[in-house]
This record gives structure tokens, C-alpha cells and sequence, in this order.
């Protein structure tokens, strides 16, 4: 393997995520894991560039570090969880057990991805450039995929009127 | 050129680091947030192999499954904030007046 630009990009990006990912899980306040799970967000943003998917890399930064991470961060401002902090977290050989099948569900997992797809393909596709443009993603969402697109929207709505209804106060 | 199988080896790692976090931590917002990395790692997959086929259905599908794991976002933290407002608690174990 030699050395070129995207060969180190993508090394350094999928270390920082995958270190990130650790931190996410081992902090002890939720904010740091928040952050933490933001830096996890932008480096897979920096690999869809990387698969010369702009639209979705830019589409992650807007929705998931824009709009679900803000709601996560002030939620976990709401609750101001200082007070109860020492009882919270417990460990137990239960964690033991699910830390080795967790070990062992990425041996399963990481088998068959690595071995299975090794040679497989002869480097991205040619259309790679253009599948990733908005113009092309759009024209098939509007076309091909309107009903998905719709139910989607429909989902939305749902969830808009789930989250008021959840969340007031008075539960009737 | 970095090979395809790299792509999903990360993806694993991402999505089983998820699963420990799942499993092991008590707190819910730190599982809703597990919850998301898993999400992101199956999207990471499905638009490696969108730009390695050349097929625009993967994107479309990291497309729908983004609107699911926002409207799952907003779902969840209105159902976590009426459980602390009952409870006063958020570790998930003491969560259980549906479990016999």
C-alpha cells in the first residue's frame, strides 16, 4: 500500500472515529460524551467525502451535528443531572458478559466484511462522482422515490406532534 | 485506492462499539446516543457500497434512514424528559414497572 493523500486521510479519519467512539462510551458526563460522539459525527462525514458522497457528507454535518446533537445537548442541559451522579452507573459481571459478546459479534461481523468483499471490486465506480452530486440525488427522490420521500415527510409530522403530546406537562 | 473491505471494517468497529455502549451503560441519553452511532455506522456501509456499485439507491436509503434517526431523536428525548419528571432518575435499571 503506498502513501498517497487519500490513503493517509482515511487512515487518520477512521482512527479519530473509532478513538472517539471509545471516549463516547467511557465518559462518565453525558456533555463529554456529546462532544465526543460530534468529533465521531465529523470524521464519517470526512469519510463520505472520502467515498465522494457530497451531499450526504454536508447533509451530516447539517442534520446530525446540527439538529439531532443540539437536541441531545439540550436535553442533557434540561435534566441537570449533577445531583445523581454516583448511583447512576454500576458494573457488574453482566457488563463482562456483554463486553465478550460484543467482542465476539464484531469478530462474526468483521470476518465476513473483510474476507468476504477482499478483491471484489476493482476501485470505485466511474459514476461515483456524479451519484454523489445533490442534482442527481435529487432527481431521483422526485421521480423513483416520491412515495418513500412522502412517507417520510408523513413521519415527520408524526414524530413532531408524538414529541408536544410526550413532553407536556398535564399527561390526560 | 482504498479498497472497499477497509470501508466496512470500520463500520464494524463503529457499530460493535455501539452494541458495548448499548449494553453496558445504565444511563438512557448515553444509550440513545449508542443507539445513533449504530445508525451511522450502518450508513457509512450502505454509501460505501453506493460509490463502489455505482447504484444511487444507497444514498437514497442513508437519505430515509436519517429522517427515521431524527424523528427517533425527537420521539425518544420527549419520552426520557416525562420519564424523569416521573421518576427522577435516568439510570434505565430503575426503569421497570414493565418488566415482571
Amino acid at each position: 500500500m503506498k502513501f498517497d493523500l487519500e490513503t493517509v486521510l482515511f487512515i487518520s479519519l477512521s482512527v479519530l472515529s473509532v478513538v472517539s467512539a471509545i471516549y463516547m462510551i467511557t465518559r462518565k458526563n453525558p456533555i463529554n460524551s456529546a462532544l465526543f460522539l460530534i468529533l465521531n459525527f465529523f470524521t464519517v462525514s470526512g469519510l463520505y467525502l472520502l467515498l465522494k458522497a457530497q451531499f450526504i457528507a454536508i447533509i451530516q454535518v447539517l442534520v446530525y451535528m446540527g439538529a439531532i446533537m443540539v437536541l441531545f445537548i439540550f436535553v442533557i442541559m434540561l435534566l441537570n443531572l449533577q445531583f445523581q451522579k454516583k448511583k447512576l452507573e454500576s458494573y457488574s459481571y453482566k457488563s463482562l458478559t456483554s463486553i465478550l459478546l460484543a467482542i465476539m459479534l464484531f469478530g462474526i461481523l468483521g470476518y465476513t466484511v473483510y474476507f468476504g468483499f477482499e478483491g471484489k471490486f476493482k476501485g470505485m465506480s466511474d459514476k461515483a462522482l456524479e451519484i454523489g452530486t445533490a442534482e442527481k440525488l435529487g432527481a431521483e427522490l422526485f421521480t423513483n422515490y416520491s412515495f418513500p420521500f412522502e412517507l417520510a415527510s408523513f413521519l415527520l409530522l408524526a414524530a413532531i406532534v408524538g414529541a408536544i403530546v410526550l413532553a407536556k406537562k398535564k399527561f390526560e | 485506492m482504498i479498497e472497499i473491505n477497509y470501508y466496512l471494517l470500520v463500520s464494524a468497529v463503529l457499530f460493535s462499539i455501539g452494541v458495548i455502549g448499548v449494553l453496558v451503560r445504565r444511563n438512557a441519553i448515553i444509550i440513545f446516543m449508542c443507539i445513533e452511532l449504530m445508525l451511522n455506522s450502518i450508513n457509512l456501509t450502505l454509501v460505501a457500497f453506493s460509490s463502489f456499485l455505482g447504484n444511487i439507491n444507497g444514498q437514497i436509503f442513508v437519505f430515509i434512514v436519517m429522517t427515521v434517526a431524527a424523528a427517533e431523536a425527537a420521539i425518544g428525548l420527549a419520552i426520557i424528559i416525562s420519564m424523569f419528571r416521573n421518576k427522577e432518575s435516568l439510570n434505565i435499571d430503575e426503569i421497570n414497572i414493565l418488566k415482571w
